[in-house]
């Protein structure tokens, strides 16, 4: 994020100056509406004004964790000079800082008025108006995270991904935590520990592995209650996952002779499907692509676990990441992106593990972290950004990196959290325990 | 000062025993050997008292040094039964050294047929959270099945897996990995009384 202080000085030097702050800005070309320039971020600046202040502080830190903006934040002195009385937006003068696009918020009833101006043409691009509830209701920042998601769409193209969540352990709990870091609040019960919790895909519901029974439950969020998924009252059973459609939850099966994948109906709560066979060989950890009809897995069919994939039934199973035998270091809990393309992973590398993200279509892997331990890597909803714990400050934490630009931040800081699950967007009023 | 105490209540035992019971066996005097044969009997009675007494406390000591035997021998099988095995890392192979250890509890379970078990496997906390838990299970079902193979019914053997998370030492080094991975035993059924192996 790039700070401009505006300053009388500042303003006497003009626009020269300011440009020459920033050496990696394109020359002064002339530019029409919005174009998309690789590697280059538009400029955007959310306006200041009386007010809204949280409502403003929240959407701005949603557009700058998007990564897809240039943020230009200008003092609150700038409100006076951002408008020549009365009338609109003062366009030259946002220009002048390096703005493309100046988001404006103002209220408007219950709720606010939201427009994007596009500075080069000096017109209004985008405008909406949105009920909010009031700041003190737990439904208030999911609502405001949904118009930054919006106005990330007006002006990136792309719709954000701030109004989703992440669940995580901690001190075998399971916990639930905003993708802005806020609102951390427990969601299983406290002492009875449980493990691998993950979202359903309307994110009305979670799965997770109960330690003490080592049976699969599926949580309704909002009215707590909690099932059995069926085919997981004996035995070991662990890392559920819902497919696409929310009807079907696949999960690993632990016995005596190794550890297989099954697929159970728990809307009709029936119908437990065997998809791997493997003698004295684990399978564990599957994922769904987006459209239902492949699943990623974990498998040690030829020694140490790696990344493979099957149909749906479990049929035309093979290898998904390719490995060197014996050079290649173990690979662990894949994660279907929610486009599809990808398949985000951990695979140890000198014995420590590291986040890779497979492309599907060419098979070739990218490796994403190099400090410290990264491991359990989960999607963002923009299917560009991925959490994932991280041990690079000491204690494990979790992480958010976008896997375009590489820029990372800290979600989590306190205690020591395990195993996230980033939900889709969450389009509801989103339960709140 | 405990053994005075146990020496003089045997002392009292003894006097007591000698005191009360010859007398009603004493034969009806007869005139002309009498003091000489009743002085005699007296005194084998008496001997054959003691000697009783001391058969007594004999069986009494080597029950108790029997029990004794037993226990500490049943504790050491108890001991041997629950001897941990160790694996290297990311492996559910059992190693040579750990044959013999096993062997022992196969020979326990042949001359325990209540016994039952129960094989938990554990991994250090190096490798992924949710593998571990299958590295563990495998690493458990790696011992279910030696002592299958050695002939012990797999229905008294169950099997379960703490993965990473009941780690033994939490220091961090290469010395408390190679502790943490490991397969424990305890007994689930018939463990109370438990014979040791011919």
């Amino acid at each position: 994020m790039r700070r401009v202080l505006l300053t009388l000085a500042a303003l006497a030097a003009g626009a020269g100056a300011l440009a020459a702050q920033d050496a990696g800005r394109a020359s002064d070309a002339i530019r029409i509406g919005i174009t998309y320039r690789p590697g280059t971020r538009p400029g955007l600046v959310v306006v200041p004004g009386p007010g809204l202040d949280s409502v403003r502080a929240i959407i701005a830190r949603d557009l700058d964790f998007s990564d897809r903006f240039q943020m230009i934040e200008v003092g609150p002195d700038a409100s006076a000079a951002a408008r020549t009385t009365g009338g609109p937006l003062n366009y030259g003068l946002y220009r002048t800082f390096g703005a493309d696009q100046a988001v404006e918020i103002v209220p408007a009833g219950a709720g606010v008025s939201v427009r994007l101006h596009d500075l080069g043409a000096s017109r209004i691009r985008n405008q909406q108006t949105y009920s909010l509830p009031s700041p003190g209701d737990p439904g208030f920042r999911l609502a405001v995270h949904r118009i930054a998601d919006e106005v990330t769409r007006w002006a990136g193209g792309v719709e954000g991904y701030a109004a989703s969540r992440i669940l995580y352990l901690a001190g075998g709990r399971i916990y639930r935590i905003d993708s802005d870091g806020a609102d951390d609040a427990g969601v299983s019960p406290s002492g009875e520990p449980v493990f691998s919790p993950v979202w359903s895909p309307d994110g009305s519901r979670i799965a997770y592995t109960r330690l003490d029974r080592w049976s699969i439950s599926v949580m309704d969020l909002a009215s707590r209650a909690v099932s059995t998924v069926p085919g997981t009252d004996n035995g070991q059973n662990i890392t559920p996952t819902f497919a696409p459609d929310g009807r079907t939850l696949a999960y690993a099966h632990m016995d005596a002779g190794g550890t297989n994948i099954f697929a159970a109906d728990i809307a009709q709560h029936c119908c437990v499907q065997r998809l791997t066979v493997g003698r004295f060989a684990d399978n564990l950890s599957p994922t769904y692509s987006p459209d239902g009809r492949r699943v990623a897995f974990v498998s040690t069919r030829a020694g140490p676990p790696q990344i493979y994939v099957m149909g749906a039934d479990g049929t035309d199973q093979e290898l998904l990441a390719s490995f060197d035998f014996g050079s290649t270091g173990p690979s662990n809990a894949p994660e279907w992106s929610p486009d599809g393309a990808s398949v985000v992973f951990h695979r140890e590398v000198s014995r420590s593990p590291q986040i890779f993200i497979l492309d599907v279509a060419s098979q070739r892997v990218k490796q994403l972290t190099s400090v410290g331990r990264n491991e359990d890597p989960t999607w963002a909803p923009d299917g560009r950004h991925v959490a994932f714990i991280s041990d690079r400050t000491g204690r494990r934490q979790i992480w958010i990196v976008d896997t375009e630009t590489g820029r990372v931040r800290q979600l989590s800081t306190a205690g020591a959290a395990r195993l996230p699950s980033w939900s889709r967007r969450l389009r509801g009023a989103g339960p709140n325990p | 000062m405990r053994a005075h105490v146990l020496l003089a209540l045997a002392a009292v035992a003894t006097v007591a025993a000698c005191g009360g019971k010859p007398e009603p066996e004493q034969p009806a005097p007869v005139a002309t050997t009498a003091n000489a044969d009743s002085a005699a009997r007296a005194a084998r009675a008496r001997q054959d008292s003691i000697d009783a007494e001391n058969r007594r406390r004999a069986d009494e000591e080597a029950r108790r040094r029997a029990e004794a035997d037993s226990a500490s021998r049943a504790s050491q099988v108890m001991t041997d039964l629950r001897a941990m095995i160790n694996f290297d890392y990311n492996d559910a192979t059992i190693r040579s050294t750990d044959q013999a250890t096993l062997d022992r509890k196969a020979a326990i379970m042949q001359a325990n047929p209540g016994l039952r078990i129960r094989i938990s496997g554990h991994a250090d906390e190096r490798g992924s959270d949710e593998y571990n838990l299958a590295l563990g299970n495998r690493r458990a079902a790696a011992a279910q099945r030696y002592l299958q193979n050695k002939g012990i019914d797999a229905s008294r053997i169950d099997v379960i897996s703490y993965g990473e998370e009941r780690p033994l030492d939490t220091a961090g080094t290469e010395e408390a990995y190679a502790k943490n991975r490991r397969d424990e035993f305890e007994a689930t059924a018939g463990g109370d009384h438990l014979a040791a192996p011919q």
